[in-house]
Parts: C-alpha cells; structure tokens; sequence
C-alpha cells in the first residue's frame, strides 16, 4: 500500500512542481494521440458514414471487417508499422521510423477502426425515413450527410472518446515505432513501462495517474459538449 | 435556439483548438527530421540502469548527432545491426558478438566496459547455493532441488550467459516445471523472481539499480564464467549503405575515450556505493579476470 501512496504523492509533487521532463512527455502524449485521433475521425467518420448510406455486394463483409479491425491489436500494428518504415522497408524512404510520427502513424491505425465502428452503428440507427424527409423538404445530398451527421451526434461524440481512448492508453505499438527515446518519443505510457523495470515503481504510478487525469479532463469537456443537448 | 448556438459554439472553438494542434504538432516532427541522428541499439540494462541518461547528452552536446536509444537484448539488438536497421551497437554477448564480426555485419568491434553476472535469490534459499564459487554447481544444485528458476528467455546477453551455464552442466532445463521464461527485460525479470522467491540471473548493474525494491540477495558471484563484457560495434556501412557510418564511428570512438571512461568509473558510486561497471577500452578480452 505503501507504494500506492508514494505513487500519489509523487505525481502531485511531479504536477506542481511543473516538472520539466514530465511535462514534456505529457504533452507530446496528447498531442500524438490528439493527431492520431483527428486523423482518425476524418477517415473513420467519411467511411462510417459512406457505408452506413449505402448498399453495395459485398457490405456485410465490409462491415465484419470493420469491426474485426475494432479489435487490432495494438502491438501488431506496431509490428506492421515497424516492418513499413525500416530503411530498407518498402517505406523506409521517409525516415520517420523512431519519431513522433511514427508514433501517430501507429495509432491513426489503431483508431480509425474504431471510429469507423462506432460511426457506421451511429449513422445506420438513424431512422431510415429521416433521409427521405430530408430530401423531400429539398435539401442537397451533401446537406442531407451534414443533418444527418449532426443528427448523430451523440454516437460519434462516443466514437471521439473511443478512439482517443484507445490510443492514449495504448504502449506496445508506441515503444515499438517510436523507440522511447528521452525527450523525443517518450510517451506517458511508454515512460511507466520504463520507469517499472527499472523498479521506479512511485514514479511509473505518478505517470499513471498523471494519464489518467488528462484523459480525465479531456473527456470532461467531451462530455460536456455530448450531455449539453440531453432531451430532460 | 440558444442552445442549438452553444453547440455550434463549441464546435467552433473546439475545431480551431483541433486546427491549432495541428499545426504546433507538425513542426517539431519535422525539425527533428532534419537534425543528423544516429540509431543506437543497445541492451536493456545500459538503459535500465541510467548509464545512458549521463552519457547520451554528453555526446548529442559534444558531436551534434541527435541519439536514438532502441533498448532491446542483445540478440535483437544485433538482429537490427544484421538487416541494417542500426548504425551502432553496444551489446554483451561475446558469442555471437564473434559470430556477427564473422559474417562482416560489423566493423571495428571495441571492448568498452565490464561487470559481471551474479545468481540472486531469496533470502532463504532453499536450494542452499549461497557462497559457492562455481555458477555450474549452483545451477545443478538449483535443478536438483527442483527450485524456481526465472529465464530472460530473449536472447538477450544475459540469456546466452545463462545458456552457457546450463550447457556446461549438461542439464536441459527448457520444459522443467521450475523452469519459467519471463520473455522480459533484466528489471522486470527481477521484480518476476523477487514476486515469485525464485533464482535468476543477472548483469549487477541492473540488480545494483533495482535493489531497493527487490528483496533479493546476491547468492553466487565471482566465477569467471560470470563475466559480463560489453563491447561497441560499428554496423558495417559497406554493406548497408543507408547506415549512419560518420556518426557511429563518433558514438563508438566517444564510447573509448578518456572522458568516457573516466564517467562509467564512477558512474553509480554516489547512488548504489559501488560503481556499476568498470572501464575497460583498450585491454583485451581475454586478460579481464576477475
């Protein structure tokens, strides 16, 4: 218990004391994982929707590989990623392997299943006469996509915390393409594993919890801006 | 009305912070791009015991190469070096270190530091190694006993030391239900034996750093065998053309020098009482004893 308590202690005494390291790695966290999850958003919205409205050979097939893609693991990408961005892989030229973008890389394709997912659900539960009356009352297909986005609000609001979830919370993929390299791709996640074998156990729970209360506020403000419109 | 414009409020702000973001996220990914950098593959216990955090500024400040530290065993470490996805190594495993220089996937392989391997154990010690000399004795008395053993299981240096061990006994230990394969790093293979009360075996320099938190005593130190050599080597650009050659010759003549040398002396002694690992540039292998 002891540990536990030191752990708290430190991550208060590492917060205000504005801890220069700390705070480094804190941000770059959420500023990989903010990319990656806009990145995400952009792909996995436009292809939820996409599929959501239409009807093709072969959806349901589509749409079971989206949801398989839900579950990626994490270190697998990682693996992927890695193989990818060698030098003398077949996207070696770009030299980002071990950099923050590689990092982002990683998790955009960790998240966009996810919020493909989520997305796709949220736009098929619209009522299918929705769209219909959307249209009759003359509206273009593009403002028709837009209402019924809007209308959907709530759901891919989820589909946000979702994906940011995932991959702020996500370390096999990072340690691997990123490298966890001091002041540079150390991220929250990646800096606790490290920081627990080499047995700094108060210092890889103050990073937790550190984490925990960023994900914390971020989803706070989500939150927020999702209940704002709760039907009472 | 009004609440459907405090959405669109918040939307708004929410896109331009989004937008922000953005921006302030690309520029320092392509700075760092720019900068020459160097890709240093290395063994998990140079990192896990901070020897790196002292001397990696050391030469960024000195050179201007920006050092990336990929802590893996050295097994894998020497993969990366064999596909030319390093630029230079520094790892412990003179076996197939040799093997590595043979099929000329390296140059100028350098003896840097040493310390050594120890058994460490519970306090207890049921399989009643404590004191003796030979590593090979206490890991037949271990496997007699049928005591819980922890294997890095990585092919990382400490996992070929601990093979050699196992060969020289003649005992095939894979398979044994005592036997157990963490598959981890040397810490957290540590923190696996001190949660379980079993053996294994590890570089000091790690136990060293660790201690504190383990609970686990050092049973069997000194024999040769135990030695535990770290040497630096230069992935051979000749056959890997994309390899950083300039800047890990830079790392490993920096590696050798005086300076270097001087800090990996000391290095630990204000924290731990005794230093971690002890300079050896210039000597030759086969005169460390110990």
């Amino acid at each position: 218990m002891d540990i536990i308590l030191d752990g708290i202690k430190e991550a208060f005494r590492l917060l205000f004391s504005l801890d220069p390291e700390v705070m480094g790695i804190t941000w770059l966290s959420f500023k990989i994982s903010g990319i990656a999850t806009l990145i995400s958003l952009v792909i996995g919205i436009t292809v939820g929707t996409i599929v959501a409205l239409t009807s093709f050979p072969g959806r349901k097939f589509v749409v079971s590989l989206i949801n398989t893609g839900m579950a990626l693991p994490p270190v697998v990408v990682g693996l992927f990623v890695t193989i990818f961005l060698w030098r003398n892989g077949p996207l070696g030229f770009l030299e980002i392997l071990y950099t923050p973008t590689a990092i982002i890389v990683a998790q955009a394709i960790i998240a966009t299943p996810i919020v493909t997912g989520i997305s796709l659900a949220a736009m098929q539960q619209l009522p299918k006469k929705l769209r219909l009356q959307i249209l009759a009352l003359g509206a273009t297909r593009v403002q028709m996509v837009w209402i019924l986005i809007r209308e959907a609000k709530l759901p891919l609001l989820a589909a946000v915390m979702a994906g940011f979830g995932g991959v702020i919370s996500e370390v096999g993929a990072s340690i691997m393409v990123g490298g966890n390299i001091k002041g540079y791709s150390r991220v929250l996640t990646t800096a606790t594993v490290m920081e627990t074998s080499r047995g700094n156990f108060d210092i890889a729970i103050a990073l937790g919890i550190i984490l925990l209360i960023f994900a914390y506020l971020i989803n706070l403000i989500l939150t927020q801006i999702q209940q704002r419109e709760r039907p009472r | 009305m009004k609440r459907m414009q405090k959405v669109s409020k918040w939307g708004i702000l929410l896109s331009i912070a989004a937008a922000i973001f953005l921006a302030s996220g690309m520029l320092p990914v392509e700075a760092a791009k720019a900068q020459k950098s160097i890709i240093l593959a290395t063994t998990t216990s140079t990192q896990d015991s901070g020897l790196l955090d002292v001397l990696i500024p050391v030469f960024e400040k000195k050179t201007g190469y920006f050092v990336k530290t990929i802590a893996v065993g050295s097994g894998q470490a020497m993969a990366m070096g064999k596909k030319g996805e390093a630029d230079v190594l520094l790892v412990h495993s003179p076996a197939a270190e040799k093997k590595f220089m043979e099929k000329g996937n390296g140059i100028n392989r350098r003896i840097v530091m040493h310390n050594d391997f120890i058994i460490v154990g519970p306090p207890n010690d049921s399989a009643g190694i404590k004191g003796l000399r030979s590593a090979s004795e206490a890991f037949q008395k271990m496997a007699s006993t049928g005591s819980l053993f922890l294997s890095r299981g990585d092919n990382s240096g400490t996992h070929a030391k601990e093979k050699g061990v196992w060969k020289q006994t003649g005992i095939h230990p894979e398979g044994q239900k005592w036997y157990q394969q963490t598959g981890l790093g040397m810490g957290q293979t540590l923190n696996v034996a001190a949660e379980k009360k079993g053996y294994t075996l590890a570089d000091r320099g790690t136990y060293l750093a660790l201690k504190k938190n383990l609970g686990l005593d050092i049973l069997v130190e000194g024999d040769p065998i135990l030695l535990n050599i770290y040497h630096v080597i230069q992935v051979n650009p000749a056959k890997w053309p994309k390899v950083n050659a300039a800047g890990a010759k830079a790392f490993a003549d920096f590696m050798v020098s005086k300076k270097v040398q001087k800090i990996i002396k000391t290095f630990g002694v204000d924290k731990f009482g005794s230093p971690l690992f002890f300079p050896d540039a210039g000597k030759k292998e086969e005169k460390l004893g110990m």
